[in-house]
């Protein structure tokens, strides 16, 4: 299952902004967040394809997954 | 007597008529110079002060902003730029909501602020700031917080809320309120080199997860601060959303959007919320 991970603002730091995934086996968001170990509290907002979504969503085949930390200055 | 139409066609000059003949105009006939500016506009005569205006926008579309009324929430970063493009635009009646007065850490990024008013409140340099940009804007400042017992009355008869806050507590209360009351809301966040924008007519998942399922009062600007492009980035948006929504160019009354911008890579995405 290819999978697009699109990471935003201070979560590419040590990581990446864009990038293919392959995953053999089911995946949900959340088993994508540990293993780009991103604490879940540094995750404000989850799209896939667009439309907010959850921790708990199971990817499907060409999802794309963008994580948002909190921006709230003002 | 001549009468105002007859005043205000005597001393126009090709379609357009200068402030201090309207303000001459509004003493005379005894009504207020955001009046006499939408009598001039009915009449088919633009104020000079809104000559750069039409053309992005109609006659029609101006006496529509200056007939709206508008809740700014915040006197800060975004706050300050928003009412002053607000008030330049033409908005007929703004309020602005703030508790606090000015700090030097202000200073590197919030319009009102200078050297000369560090300790003044927000509230109080914004009322100074509209009467010298557009005196015909019926301003009100309140020097408090939004609050769940004030939120109520504060959006009474308001065609749009916008959220220039910084912190999520605040936030919670005011898109709970506009859940119950259907006023568009539009607002925005920063931190450092990125930015976020939004508008709604009714809280989603989205907004709640952006503002009210983090466990913190504040974001990634805590660590990242706010270097002085970026409010004034997210506020020209905001203010912008604000305008289209007021003179009705925004499709639908349900779903929003919300804008992602990042300064660095020089990228604006959109999401569906």
């Amino acid at each position: 299952m290819k999978v697009k991970i699109k990471l935003f603002a201070t979560l590419r730091e040590g990581r990446f902004a864009e990038k293919d995934f392959l995953f053999d086996m089911p995946t949900k968001v959340i088993d994508v967040v540990r293993m780009l170990e991103i604490p879940e509290a540094e995750i404000a907002l989850i799209f896939i394809n667009g439309t907010h979504s959850s921790f708990d969503y199971p990817l499907r085949e060409n999802d794309t997954l963008a994580l948002f930390p909190p921006i709230g200055g003002g | 007597m001549e009468n105002w139409q007859d005043f205000l066609l005597s001393h126009s000059e090709e379609g357009f008529i200068n402030g201090a003949v309207l303000r001459t105009a509004a003493e005379r006939f005894g009504k207020s110079l955001k009046m006499m500016e939408i009598l001039s506009l009915q009449e088919g005569i633009i104020p000079r002060r809104y000559e750069r205006n039409i053309g992005t926008i109609s006659i029609e579309q101006q006496i529509k902003l200056l007939q709206s009324s508008c809740l700014i929430i915040g006197c800060g970063g975004l706050g300050g730029y928003i009412l002053e493009e607000l008030g330049r635009l033409g908005v007929g009646s703004i309020t602005a909501l703030d508790p606090d007065v000015f700090q030097e850490s202000n200073l590197n990024r919030q319009l009102l602020a200078n050297v000369e008013n560090i300790g003044i409140a927000k509230v109080a340099a914004a009322q100074a700031r509209i009467l010298q940009i557009n005196p015909a804007v019926d301003f009100h400042g309140r020097q408090e917080a939004l609050d769940a017992d004030n939120v109520a009355n504060l959006l009474a008869g308001v065609d749009v809320v916008i959220d220039a806050l910084d912190n999520f507590e605040t936030r919670r209360v005011l898109l709970n309120a506009c859940a119950q009351s259907q006023i568009p809301l539009v607002g925005g966040g920063i931190a450092g080199w990125y930015g976020i924008v939004y508008y709604s007519f009714q809280t989603s998942a989205a907004l709640e997860a952006a503002f009210m399922g983090v466990h913190h009062t504040r974001g990634i600007e805590a660590e990242l601060g706010n270097p002085p492009f970026i409010p004034a980035l997210v506020a020209s948006l905001e203010s912008a959303l604000v305008a289209r929504l007021l003179i009705g160019n925004i499709q639908g009354k349900t779903a929003g959007k919300m804008f992602f911008i990042d300064l660095l890579d020089m990228s604006f995405e959109v999401f569906e919320v």
